[in-house]
């Protein structure tokens, strides 16, 4: 899995958490709380969903890793590719 | 000593006696000056519309609205289904987060606010209160999530972080208060499916206390979206059946065989009446008269005595005779011994009243729990305009044991006159609720 097909499998993700959010112009390297409405339950579905759909798993400490579409791709893809995806 | 004490509890005794009259004096005039509540608004989602105007036609046209529903675990049964748009009044985030109790509240809240001409940004946000009943809550979202969770082997670390807000009793308030940003009291009256008129007595309770100046009250319901109310009714032998949905729900009828589960919501906008003057409202009725008991007799029985005397003081306190009611919106949910047990309760009350017309709401849309008060309500307020009563369907043999002096059979009736409509909603655990609505009258 390279960064660009995980930070597609976020987008997935998000587009069901808010769907009202228009995702065609999301900045990769800017916040996800800075351009969408999204609260602390949302990010606890993230988590919750990257279980679900693809088991991994993300520990508490680490939730700051999802803070943008980059930061997820860094911390995501090595869990992805470890399971062999 | 002795004769001091004796003196001293003489006048004890005295100023006891004079504390206990003026206390009654007291309450007296506090009851006559209690502020006249008037509904001033009327939102609603019902199987067989989603307006007053189109619910109300469809009941005078002899519409229902009861369909086939597939029910997990259960396979294709039928209950009534409400087909209302909740994105006119949310987000789609808001309806995945939220609950279909709190949708529907949030639809018939806006409805009602429209309806009463009060835009949501004019509410004083802090001086409104949310009042709504409810049969059960939660049972959907729980239901929900151990099937999920079944699809993970019962692993907990898949149970949803939004079980807690969505399970909790006051949801469906909640959830409106959030949509409408309304900061005042909101939460839930548990009350079976007597619940409906529940909404609408507290609100007024709260009112004439003072306590808000704007009450959104009523009942909604979300149970056809849980197996286990199917379940239940059908282990009880409680549920109907029949080949055509729509002539499923059928009480008073020979052949009635039990409860059609039905969602829905009616949230009613209550004021004071000098408040709703003050702004011009348009007046549907003003709350007459209610009373509350419990049966204390039975889980699921219902005691005919006991509702014979919820409804017979209901209308001592609202000041009136048993005549002066002329139409009486029956609870009667089509179980074989429910259905005769409430006509022999209101036989003892209406026996010498030949302008009283009887109904019955739930042929046409099932059995809304916690909203069915609320909309039967809502479905005969029409008649103090037009003085028509709608009917009773889905009869073909009546039952002599419910046969009613003045029940409307199968077609509308025009009445004479239209004074006060009495409302009765019965629920499990017997609790009564018996709500009179009279014509508004300067």
């Amino acid at each position: 899995m390279t960064k660009d097909e995980c930070k597609k499998l976020v987008i997935e993700i998000i587009a069901d958490i808010a769907p009202d959010e228009d995702l065609t112009n999301l900045k990769p390297d800017v916040r996800l709380r800075d351009q969408l409405q999204l609260d602390s339950m949302d990010f606890l579905d993230i988590v919750m969903e990257l279980r679900k759909r693809h088991g991994i798993e993300v520990p508490e400490a680490d939730y700051m890793q999802l803070a943008s579409l980059d930061s997820c791709a860094e911390y995501l893809t090595p869990k992805f590719q470890a399971m062999g995806k | 000593m002795n004769v001091v004490l004796i003196v001293r509890g003489g006048w004890l005794a005295i100023f006891v006696s004079f504390f206990a009259l003026t206390r009654t004096v007291s309450a007296y005039k506090v009851r006559m000056n209690l502020p006249r509540i008037v509904i001033t608004g009327v939102g609603l989602t019902a199987p067989n519309g989603n307006s007053l105007a189109e619910f109300r036609a469809n009941l005078l046209a002899g519409v229902g609205g009861i369909e086939p529903l597939e029910v997990r675990y259960m396979g294709p049964l039928i209950a009534g289904v409400c087909h209302y748009d909740p994105l006119k009044y949310q987000k789609k985030k808001e309806v995945r987060v939220g609950t279909r109790a709190g949708s529907i509240s949030i639809y018939c809240a806006h409805e009602a606010l429209a309806d009463a001409g009060i835009p949501v940004e004019s509410v004083a946000k802090d001086r409104t209160g949310i009042y709504i009943g409810i049969t059960e809550h939660g049972n959907v979202e729980t239901e929900n999530e151990i099937y999920s969770l079944s699809k993970y082997n019962y692993d907990t670390k898949f149970w949803s972080h939004y079980h807690n807000p969505r399970t909790v009793a006051n949801n469906p308030a909640g959830e409106t208060s959030l949509n409408l940003g309304v900061t005042g009291p909101a939460y839930t009256i548990g009350a079976a499916c007597a619940a409906g008129n529940m909404g609408l007595i507290h609100a007024a309770q709260m009112l004439r206390l003072g306590e808000v100046d704007l009450a959104i009250c009523g009942g909604v319901s979300e149970s056809i979206h849980t197996f286990g109310i199917f379940a239940a009714f059908k282990s009880q032998n409680a549920l109907a059946s029949h080949p055509d949905p729509k002539k499923a729900s059928r009480p008073f009828d020979l052949a009635r065989n039990g409860i059609v589960i039905s969602e829905g919501g009616a949230l009613y906008t209550l004021e004071r009446l000098d408040d709703a003057l003050k702004r011009g409202a348009k007046i549907y009725g003003e709350i007459s008269g209610y009373h509350v008991n419990s049966d204390a007799s039975d889980y699921v029985l219902p005691n005919p005595e006991r509702q014979a005397e919820c409804v017979a003081a209901s209308i001592r306190r609202a000041g009136l005779r048993p005549s002066d009611i002329h139409i009486v919106n029956t609870h009667a949910t089509a179980t074989p011994l429910g259905d005769v047990q409430e006509a022999d309760g209101l036989r003892t009350v209406f026996q010498d009243c030949p302008d009283t017309y009887i109904n019955n709401t739930k042929s046409f849309i099932g059995h809304a729990m916690g909203a069915a008060g609320a909309l039967e309500l809502a479905g005969n307020l029409p008649s103090f305009e037009d003085l028509v009563v709608h009917p009773t369907i889905n009869v073909d043999n009546l039952d002599p044991k419910c046969a009613l002096p003045g029940l409307v059979i199968n077609a509308p009736v025009k009445a004479k006159r239209v004074d006060a409509i009495l409302n009765n909603s019965f629920g499990m655990l017997g609790i009564n609720s018996t709500l009179i609505i009279k014509r508004y009258v300067a």
